[in-house]
């Protein structure tokens, strides 16, 4: 890979760029700065996803679990939801009970599109600016599709289900917001909404970001740099974004 | 969009490109995560709920994530010093994990006392 400060054109650089121990010249992590700082903004965003993944753990925790075969299981705000009871919607096929099988699906796309953004980032290495922006292209196609489906479960979840959930109050509640929910607890529907949400909300910039990338590429500025750098560096952010959604997926939809 | 030049068959150091693309080891991390995750799906319907299940699920997410970082991030193929740079602050959740978990249910146990 082309080192960066080989390629420095321009004025900019007027002396030679300096090379002593001590002056900046040394790299221990043989990465360069952009990647190494992309490392460490992921590394707290880790921590950040690990706080929200753990408080679930502890709110899960202190609330009571349902005792009792999982075929025999009610909704009521007095027991923590199973998962599997709660997310059991396909699109198209309303009232039919398919445990987990969208949420597997979701899974799915942002996995290949990981996969199509490790291709873009080897046609990189290459030089190949076609296979660049192809696989771009796909990875950009994916990750709207995943933000598309967590639309269609957000409001899925939002609407709930035709027979709602009564209170003891004589009430009956659908679907759920962030003070009441026909789930369970309140926390479980808070909890949904700030998890899968900040998630999305990566997702999101992702997006935003792999656009950039496509259109620099089409422009070839990339290839002018001399190196393609810039989508290792949204590489890295898109694989930790697919990273957080297998522990939310384990976390949130299978435990 | 204009053919003009063919600026994307050279390199910077002005090789033609086009080498054929690596893409096995890419391929064989995504088998083991398909594969992982379909194996999770059968334990979710096949398996009775409970701690046992739960820790299978965490120890498969964690083989899941090593083959996210190690192939997919690249970290593998890094040096030493960065790969325990950010594996080792990592660490700390463990703690993290413990001890809001034993308050959850400490908190819970305060609350319903003998319902549990």
């Amino acid at each position: 890979m082309a080192n960066p400060t080989t390629t420095l054109t321009g004025s900019a650089s007027y002396e030679a760029p300096r090379s002593g121990t001590w002056d900046g010249g040394n790299e221990p992590f043989k990465a360069s700065y952009g990647k190494l700082m992309m490392w460490f903004f992921l590394l707290s965003d880790a921590f950040t996803f690990a706080a929200f993944l753990t408080t679930y753990g502890m709110v899960r925790h202190r609330h009571l679990a349902y005792v009792g075969e999982a075929k025999d299981f009610f909704f009521s705000t007095m027991h923590w939801p199973i998962p599997e009871k709660v997310f059991n919607a396909f699109p198209g096929l309303h009232g039919v009970d398919i445990p987990l099988a969208f949420v597997a699906l979701m899974t799915m796309i942002l996995i290949v599109s990981s996969v199509t953004m490790v291709l873009a980032v080897e046609a990189g290495h290459r030089m190949d600016k076609d296979d660049v922006q192809k696989w771009l292209l796909w990875t950009l196609l994916f990750g709207a599709m995943f933000l598309g489906c967590q639309a269609w479960e957000w409001t899925h979840f939002i609407t709930g289900s035709d027979h709602g959930l009564k209170m003891v109050d004589g009430s009956t509640v659908y679907g759920a917001n962030l003070t009441v929910n026909e789930y369970g607890p309140v926390l479980f529907a808070d909890l949904f909404f700030f998890i899968t949400g900040f998630h999305g909300t990566h997702v999101f910039s992702g997006l935003c970001l792999l656009t950039y990338a496509f259109i620099a590429t089409t422009n070839g500025t990339f290839h002018k740099r001399g190196h393609y750098e810039m989508i290792e560096k949204i590489g890295l952010y898109w694989h930790f974004v697919d990273l957080v959604w297998v522990f939310v997926f384990t976390f949130f939809y299978l435990i | 969009m204009a053919h003009h030049a063919p600026e994307h068959d050279y390199n910077a150091e002005g090789h033609a490109v086009h080498g054929k693309a690596n893409v096995k080891p890419i391929l064989k991390a995504l088998a083991w995560i398909v594969g992982i995750t379909a194996f999770e799906f059968l334990l979710a319907f096949t398996m009775d709920a409970g701690s046992l299940r739960n820790a299978i699920f965490i120890i498969l997410t964690i083989f899941k994530a090593f083959f996210i970082v190690a192939e997919f991030m690249h970290l593998r193929h890094e040096t030493k010093s960065l790969i325990w740079t950010i594996l080792v602050p990592m660490a700390l959740l463990i703690w993290l994990l413990v001890a809001l978990i034993a308050e959850g249910s400490a908190v819970g146990e305060a609350i319903f006392g003998a319902a549990r």
